[in-house]
């Protein structure tokens, strides 16, 4: 579904990502481990098409497209997710708005009908209560006041509402208490299916007890130096990053 | 004189004025005269050129006309419709709610309230073209709501444009009167049928609320492109009357608007709420004063401009606190987005205490659109056109929100896709927004 082939990018002059390469089938979740400043977060900024964030050399094939020549709405539409590290706020648009703009947008790309508002409104309910979040949040701004947790349910939510094909979860899990932790994964969890990819990115190995990977890679210094299955999470727990500074070298 | 300070008494001469208007008229074409044209230097239009106005020939009075494609606020709502400035039967409400009455229908009481009022609640000293005014009242609304009494139903004042062979003049007069715990709600519509007319709209409404008066006041400045219009809304309030005031404004060729609100009587409460959005190279102009005179009162004003393409803006609010204006409180918010590197706004809120007791606070920023936000919008599938128009939305939809009259919040947001310049089918499910 996703082939990433030795792919390079900058933001501004210093080069981030370098010769990265990452293969992810439908069915399968890839978690991204690493240190603070390996480029994990730049991963799914380029993947999503971010300004600021330029690529300099390698491919991206997404589906049999070359994802990099689409702009990030096109990518959006096509199924790429990301789940944001820190969710945006965006007072005055409420959250059920914002919902049906996006899913407009990508049935609109579908060649499907707009929802009418009242099937919107209980899809969205619906989704809300998938989540454990109030329906109350539909109606207030966009993660207006939302707290850390109620942020990345907002996330899920869109998620689920967009059903796309590949997600890609940036530090999901930063700043959740427990019962958040296991909402977000639970969401997740329902949404594993044989046609659907996920790539977690994730600086603890917390997360992975709840999300379990089938594929585990280390991240440093902007490309993969390690990859292995879930045990690898494990020891990386144990070991903490410091080993990857003599094996990199 | 300018001469288009003598063309404006030559059009004043070519009208036939009732009677019992005439001293007035006269009065103001006098102020009009004897006032000295403003320049970059006069404080009050220094970034507000009058350019436009004086290059133009205004070979006349507008013409009336029996068709104007426009779609109403509220077509069930009662009317009073005048198109170029005359009055037009055709497109107006057969029946009216008491109170409410065109100048040249007035009967002798209401001349009497007219007369008692009529140019006596705006300062024409102050304002150039309240005296402009004054001098070409010849027509216009009154709304005299008696002590006690409702205005049976809000009323909408709409005054269409439509293009001329030449450029005209037209000129629109509003008064109203609440007297003490009458109630009432109005809707000011302005509107142009197309963007090319080289007309000027000089207006002016006054208000009278009095003790325990409850107004509630929408001014919808929707005249396209070409369009001059300078306007006014002067106020006096009484012991704890209240109003509720939203306005917004596209931008033309030059678009000038006052508010001038006096507390005068103790603990009235005033929030006024305003939005303009020029784009192109169009120009709005919002002037704001209130002026605090007695104790208790309350003051909130925000007014939120997004600024695009080329285009200017101005907004000057100031709010005055006399000395006796003890225990007043008061908020002046001014918010501006510019959505393009060549759009531009000068802002100068003013806060002017001279009372020890109050609390008052006032703020002014421009910012442009937020990148962020752009960009989670788009990683959502939303295009970037629409992402923009939602983050437009989404900076004055706290201000439309407050707009006192549904179908004024629900007619601008039908709109909003094409005020910001977009098409409109990129907005359609902000138009059923809620809150």
């Amino acid at each position: 579904m996703l082939t990433i082939n030795n792919l390079s990018a900058n933001v501004g002059e210093t080069q981030i990502l370098r010769d990265l390469s990452l293969t992810v089938k439908a069915g399968e979740v890839h978690a991204i481990m690493g240190p603070n400043g390996a480029g994990k977060s730049t991963l799914g900024n380029v993947l999503t098409g971010r300004e600021g964030f330029e690529v300099t050399g390698g491919t991206v094939d997404f589906d049999g497209k070359d994802l990099l020549a689409l702009d990030t709405e096109e990518r959006a539409r096509e199924g790429i997710f990301l789940a944001f590290q820190y969710p945006v706020e965006i007072p005055g648009v409420s959250n059920m708005e914002f919902l049906k703009a996006a899913l407009d947008a990508k049935r609109a790309h579908q060649g499907l009908e707009e929802m009418s508002s009242v099937e919107f409104m209980k899809l969205a309910r619906e989704t809300c209560r998938q989540v454990r979040m109030d329906q109350s949040f539909l109606k207030r701004g966009v993660n207006e006041g939302f707290s850390g947790g109620e942020k990345k349910r907002n996330e899920i939510l869109q998620m689920m509402l967009l059903q796309p094909r590949l997600c890609i979860l940036d530090e999901t899990d930063s700043g959740l208490d427990i019962d958040a932790l296991q909402s977000v994964s639970d969401g997740v969890n329902t949404m594993r299916t044989p046609e659907r990819g996920f790539i977690v990115v994730t600086h603890y190995q917390r997360l992975l007890d709840y999300i379990e990977p089938d594929f585990v890679h280390v991240l440093a210094q902007g490309r993969i130096v390690k990859s292995g299955t879930k045990e690898l999470a494990r020891e990386l727990e144990a070991h903490g990053y410091g080993w990857l500074d003599s094996e990199v070298a | 004189m300018t001469d288009f300070q003598q063309q404006a008494l030559q059009l004043a001469q070519q009208q036939t004025a009732p009677d019992w208007l005439q001293d007035l008229r006269a009065a103001g074409a006098e102020r009009w005269s004897a006032t000295p044209w403003p320049t970059r230097r006069t404080e009050h239009w220094k970034y507000t050129p009058l350019a436009p106005l004086q290059k133009t020939d205004f070979g006349g009075w507008g013409q009336a006309a029996d068709a104007a494609d426009i779609e109403w606020i509220d077509a069930e709502a009662p009317r009073l419709v005048f198109v170029n400035g005359r009055f037009a039967p055709a497109l107006s409400s057969a029946e009216l709610p008491a109170g409410v009455v065109r100048f040249a229908d007035a009967g002798a009481d209401q001349q009497a309230v007219i007369q008692q009022h009529l140019g006596q609640i705006v300062d024409s000293e102050r304002h150039l073209f309240a005296a402009l005014s004054n001098a070409w009242v010849e027509d216009g609304v009154l709304v005299h709501v008696p002590q006690g009494a409702q205005l049976a139903s809000t009323v909408h004042i709409v005054h269409i444009s439509t293009p001329e062979a030449s450029a005209t003049t037209a000129s629109q007069r509003v008064l109203i009167v609440l007297e003490a715990q009458a109630s009432a709600s109005v809707v000011e519509h302005f509107a142009s049928t197309e963007a090319s007319q080289n007309g000027f709209v000089n207006s002016l409404t006054e208000v009278q609320v009095a003790a325990d008066a409850e107004f509630r006041h929408s001014r919808v400045n929707l005249e396209q492109e070409d369009l001059i219009h300078v306007g006014g809304v002067h106020v006096n309030l009484g012991r704890s009357a209240r109003m509720k005031g939203f306005t917004l404004a596209q931008g033309s060729r030059l678009k000038r608007i006052d508010y001038q609100v006096n507390h005068r009587g103790e603990g009235a409460e005033l929030v006024l709420n305003g939005v303009y959005l020029p784009r192109n190279r169009q120009l709005v102009d919002y002037h704001t004063n209130i002026e605090h005179c007695v104790p208790h009162g309350t003051t909130s004003e925000t007014f939120r401009g997004i600024i695009g393409d080329s285009a200017r803006a101005v907004f000057n609010g100031r709010i005055h606190i006399h000395p006796d204006a003890q225990k007043t409180l008061a908020e002046l918010s001014n918010k501006n987005l510019l959505t393009s590197g060549k759009a531009e706004v000068d802002t100068k809120p003013e806060l002017e205490i001279y009372a020890d007791d109050v609390r008052c606070a006032h703020g002014a920023t421009v910012s442009r659109l937020d990148a962020t936000a752009l960009y989670y919008l788009q990683s959502r599938g939303i295009s970037q056109a629409e992402a923009e128009v939602m983050l437009s939305f989404g900076f004055i939809n706290e201000l439309l929100r407050e707009a006192p009259e549904a179908s004024v919040q629900s007619y601008l947001r039908r709109r909003l896709g094409w005020l910001l310049g977009r098409p409109e089918p990129l907005a359609r499910h902000l138009e059923g927004a809620t809150s």
